[in-house]
């Protein structure tokens, strides 16, 4: 044909600029058309604000639905487990802390009585005391860094700073109490090695006698508002048969409705002796795991409240000598943290150093559970669902 | 001395920047300059105290049609073309077509100035009152006098509003259920 | 002379205010622009107990100047396949958009720069949404897939409040009857109250509007750090990004600017019309003053001598300005009572004042719109995209019809007021509905979450 030549491909990729860039292409190396069927996959990275640690998370989409997730975690593993065959049982205690370093105490509680367990020694009942009000003071703390980033992620900018300044007055008794304020050690195997200050039990009721105040001012910015509502109702729903399939455990097995709190189910510590609630929830949406924790803020600040009343007095160490030999067996232990069942199982043989240890993580079961909540949702549901997942990295891969 | 100092500089933006659209190799630079053109011509607009038509250019044909032919260049392949066969006559058949189109011009202009009263020339400007105040006297106009084509005009705008949202939710359905 | 000199010269004699205030503009907005940064984060952080800037210069202040430096002075990265004109376009065009439409806002009776335009409230909006173009081509240009699918949703959240807006300015100017913004003021001088009395929720809808077209939160989820569509200014660093920053709060004085002339009176004090409340001419010098007064309260509690003369010399400034307004006042006093003072600076007087009064009031509007940001999480997109569609455009136009049924009840003879209540009463009627409505969809639609949803609108 005169007047026509026929131009190469090569010519026109050379073009500088967008011409060969359009959506179109790049969803083409993905897979199919942008704006039609396939799948797109969107890699929320390990460096991700939102991600709450070193987690990434592989959606699947479909236009802006998720159609599936797939999760790689590992960023973070510090081969806790294998180090726990090589020290005794005292000098494992510290590597508890740092699992879930959110709420620390919490790890130390576990660990501690899983130990007394093997040991089949009781904690002395002022050690018990003592411990739960730490225990459920970082409870409270946990919860209120939850809430903070949770609402950040979500778009509320100021829920965050509230939650932070009522956290350092927790951490202000726990810094008065033994030194450290996140990684705290506050536990040892078969008590507790520092008496409790003097003024522990008059900030602690400083603390809680402000706190109800405070909570209210965060249900006041979020309860009802309608953007908060609209946000988090029915956004992730995960219903009971689901939760007790996957195993989740802690407010998201309580918000689908499962009355299941292991501090009634099997009590620890001191708590058969106090009076309180299980908040349960009906949907199992996020709306529902938040005020599932706004309440149990709510029923630890009353289980400090009576425990301070009467801390009995007496020993805080019990029989338990300077080298930790359990006798040969194993034992399985579980405490209700803050992030749902945290459980121990050491094997021992009749070694100062235990076998082996294994952690039961809850934010690692919880995780599981997030591809079954984000399916359908919007991209911008992943960040609300992962935020009410209430994970920890450094629970997850230890 | 000011007004045709403006109208210089207006009238050069607009002829450089349609220059500028047809010989660029980038679409989206084109669109930019198409938008230089249709702001020039919106200036010409402000100088002949046509105030409403000038907003009306800048509302609607910049910030509505620019925008979606940029939508359209954004979401579109455009090397396809660039795939195919090319014509290579080109530029023969564009300098053919300007010079034949440019003579025609020409020799009507040269033509026409020697009738009476009935040129091409630019008239007297005419006096500034009398297209002022600019909005109210178009509103009369449109809601009184023009109200039937008025109306029917919106409905048609109406209808094709309506017919694009229902077609692309069909082709999503339909895209769907394959 | 030489001709040309001459008309150089007579050109500058008839256009000197309008250039003076074009470079006033260009140089002092994207500096008062960052000053609003600065109180942004002031207000951020007195919300959240704590303190905000207070390093950088006393209390902070010449913080917006350090950031202003660092930005200049940071490497300036190009996207590698970008296209690099288009990059370098596309923030010059969101500024350029923001100052233009700040041409047209008058300040006071005589503070514009455009004189007093026929299309006056017409130019603003139209030469404020050229921005539109800035965001979609910078997100373009970033020749990354995410900044594309941000700057798309960014517009299509503009556009649909825009109509909105539109729509809620309509009923404003259906009061008002005029485009031409000192007109407007002037009508509400005439009919006794500011428009936002007459159409109270024309005057709401133009708010939530307003802020989902300035990118602002709870509309912000275009410019959420927390999501993983980044956004069309990912890859902008450096100076271009302060270029679209400036731009966006330029835009949120050029629509608080809007807001106060159509429906807060513009730089009408309050009561302009009441003359037994003419003292309140005087409130100006007497707020400065107070402002010196706290400063001088606060001047004594501060840590650092540094700090304490910087106090000082803010309240004597304040002191000076107050001073300046008491002055004019007595003087136009002394002349409206016959003293003789062979000073006759009176023409100053309406505009000094109608300016504080305009700038208090956009300051009022601005922080309506930074203590928002602060308390309210973020919308969904679709979220965002069914309320400006489903509930806001719908109720401004049912807006429009009941502005109209009061003005066609007042010229028939029912008191205003009565009109005016008895349509919002309807309007609200509608919301409600609107909302219930509303509601009921995204039950049902969230209940039922795997069907294809348009959220695009």
């Amino acid at each position: 044909m005169p007047g026509f030549a026929k131009t190469s491909a090569s010519k026109a990729v050379s073009k500088k600029g967008n011409l060969g860039n359009t959506l179109h292409d790049d969803a083409l190396q993905n897979n199919g058309t942008l704006l039609g069927a396939d799948e797109l996959v969107l890699n929320m990275g390990p460096q991700h604000p939102s991600t709450h640690g070193v987690l990434r998370v592989k959606l699947k989409l479909d236009g802006e639905r998720v159609r599936g997730t797939e999760c790689v975690i590992g960023y973070l593993h510090r081969g806790v487990e294998k180090i726990a065959e090589n020290r005794t049982y005292q000098q494992f205690a510290p590597y508890v802390d740092r699992m879930d370093y959110v709420a620390a105490i919490s790890n130390g509680l576990g660990y501690c009585e899983a130990v007394e367990k093997l040991l089949n020694v009781e904690a002395p009942p002022r050690a018990r005391v003592i411990r739960t009000i730490l225990t459920e003071l970082q409870r409270i703390a946990s919860h209120l860094v939850w809430l903070g980033t949770h609402a950040l992620d979500i778009g509320a900018l100021t829920p965050l700073f509230y939650c932070m300044r009522e956290r350092e007055e927790i951490l202000k008794v726990f810094e008065k109490y033994c030194g450290a304020r996140l990684t705290t050690h506050a536990f040892r195997i078969g008590g507790l090695q520092y008496e409790s200050y003097d003024g522990f039990e008059k900030d602690v009721e400083r603390f809680c006698n402000d706190f109800e105040r405070r909570i209210q001012e965060y249900v006041d910015l979020l309860t009802g508002n309608s953007i908060w509502i609209g946000r988090t109702r029915n956004v992730g729903v995960l219903n009971a048969a689901d939760c007790i399939a996957l195993g989740a455990s802690g407010p998201i097995l309580r918000a689908a409705g499962v009355k299941w709190d292991l501090r009634k189910a099997q009590p620890y510590a001191s708590y058969d002796q106090y009076k309180f609630e299980i908040p349960v929830g009906t949907n199992g949406d996020t709306y529902d795991r938040y005020m599932v924790r706004i309440e149990e803020m709510r029923q630890s600040r009353l289980i400090c409240l009576q425990a301070i009343e009467k801390i009995p007095e007496g020993a805080i160490m019990g029989k338990v000598g300077k080298v930790i030999k359990p006798p040969a067996g194993e034992i399985y232990h579980s405490i209700e943290a803050p992030k749902g069942i945290l459980g121990y199982y050491i094997v021992s043989d009749a070694t100062t150093q235990p076998y082996r240890v294994r952690v039961r993580p809850p934010s690692f079961i919880n995780l599981q559970a997030l591809d079954k909540m984000v399916r359908g949702h919007l991209v911008a549901d992943v960040v609300a669902i992962i935020g009410t997942l209430d994970i920890v990295l450094g629970e997850v891969d230890r | 001395m000011l007004d045709s100092v403006l109208f210089y500089f207006f009238a050069g933006v607009a002829v450089i920047g349609a220059a500028l659209v047809v010989t660029s190799r980038n679409a989206i630079h084109s669109a930019v300059f198409l938008i230089t053109t249709l702001l020039a011509t919106a200036g010409i607009f402000l100088q002949l105290r046509a105030e409403f038509l000038f907003i009306a250019q800048i509302i609607l044909y910049v910030g509505g049609i620019m925008v979606l032919f940029i939508f359209v260049i954004m979401l579109v392949r455009l090397d396809v073309p660039l795939h195919h066969l090319r014509f290579r006559m080109k530029n023969l058949v564009v300098t053919v077509v300007i010079a034949v189109l440019g003579a025609e011009a020409g020799a009507i202009i040269y033509l026409a100035r020697k009738l009476p009263g009935q040129g091409l020339f630019i008239q007297n400007m005419a006096p500034p009152d009398k297209l002022a105040p600019n909005s109210e006297k178009l509103a009369e106009s449109l809601f009184s006098g023009y109200l039937l084509p008025f109306e029917i005009a919106s409905v048609l705008l109406l209808v094709a509003m309506v017919g694009a949202v229902v077609m692309a939710k069909n082709k999503k359905r339909t895209e769907e259920e394959s | 002379m030489n001709p040309t000199v001459l008309t150089i010269l007579h050109f500058l004699q008839t256009w000197w205010v309008e250039l003076t205030c074009g470079v006033v503009i260009v140089a002092v907005v994207p500096l008062v622009a960052g000053y609003v940064v600065l109180l942004e984060r002031k207000l951020m952080a007195d919300m959240q107990a704590r303190l905000g800037p207070m390093r950088v210069g006393p209390h902070g202040l010449l913080q917006p100047i350090a950031d202003a430096v660092k930005l200049l002075i940071k490497e300036d990265i190009i996207p590698a396949e970008s296209d690099k004109f288009i990059f370098w376009l596309a923030p010059v065009i969101s500024m350029v958009a923001a100052l233009t439409s700040m041409g047209a806002v008058a300040f006071g009776p005589a503070f514009q720069v455009a004189r007093d335009i026929n299309i006056g409230i017409l130019f603003v909006l139209g030469v404020s949404s050229l921005g539109f173009l800035g965001i979609i081509l910078g997100g373009w240009a970033s020749n990354s897939h995410y900044s594309i699918l941000g700057a798309l949703r960014s517009t299509a959240q503009l556009v649909s409040y825009e109509t909105a807006g539109g729509l809620a300015i309509i009923s404003a100017l259906l009061l008002s009857g005029t485009l031409k913004i000192s007109a407007i003021v002037q009508a509400q001088y005439d009919q006794h109250a500011w428009f936002i009395f007459l159409a109270p929720v024309a005057g709401f809808i133009y708010l939530v509007a307003s802020i989902a077209e300035t990118n602002r939160a709870p509309f912000d989820l275009p410019e959420a750090e927390s999501e993983l569509v980044a956004g069309y200014m990912t890859e902008y660093s450096g100076f271009r990004w302060a270029l679209y920053f400036l731009g966006e709060y330029a835009n949120m004085i050029v629509v608080g600017s809007i807001a106060t002339t159509l429906f807060l009176g513009g730089w009408l004090r309050p009561f302009p019309n009441v003359h037994w409340l003419n003292w309140l001419d005087f409130l100006p010098a007497v707020i400065i003053a107070l402002v010196g007064v706290y400063c001088i309260y606060r001047a004594g509690k501060q840590p650092v001598k540094v700090q304490t003369g910087f106090m000082w010399a803010v309240a004597l400034g304040c002191f000076a300005v107050a001073f300046v307004f008491a002055a004019l006042w007595l003087l136009h006093l002394f002349h409206r009572f016959g003293v003789l003072i062979p000073l006759n600076l009176d023409f100053i007087l309406p505009g000094l004042n109608g300016a504080f009064w305009f700038l208090l009031k956009v300051s009022g509007y601005i922080y309506v719109f930074m203590w928002l940001r602060f308390t309210l999480p973020r919308y969904r997109f679709d979220q965002l995209m069914h309320l400006g569609w489903y509930i806001l455009i719908p109720l401004a136009i049912i807006n429009v019809f009941a502005v109209g049924i009061s003005m066609l009840l007042e010229a028939n003879g029912v008191n205003r007021w009565i009109g005016m209540v008895l349509t919002t009463v309807l309007v609200l009627a509608a919301a409600v509905f609107l909302v219930r409505w509303h509601d009921q969809r995204t039950e049902s639609a969230s209940t039922a979450s795997l069907t294809p949803d348009s959220y695009a609108g």
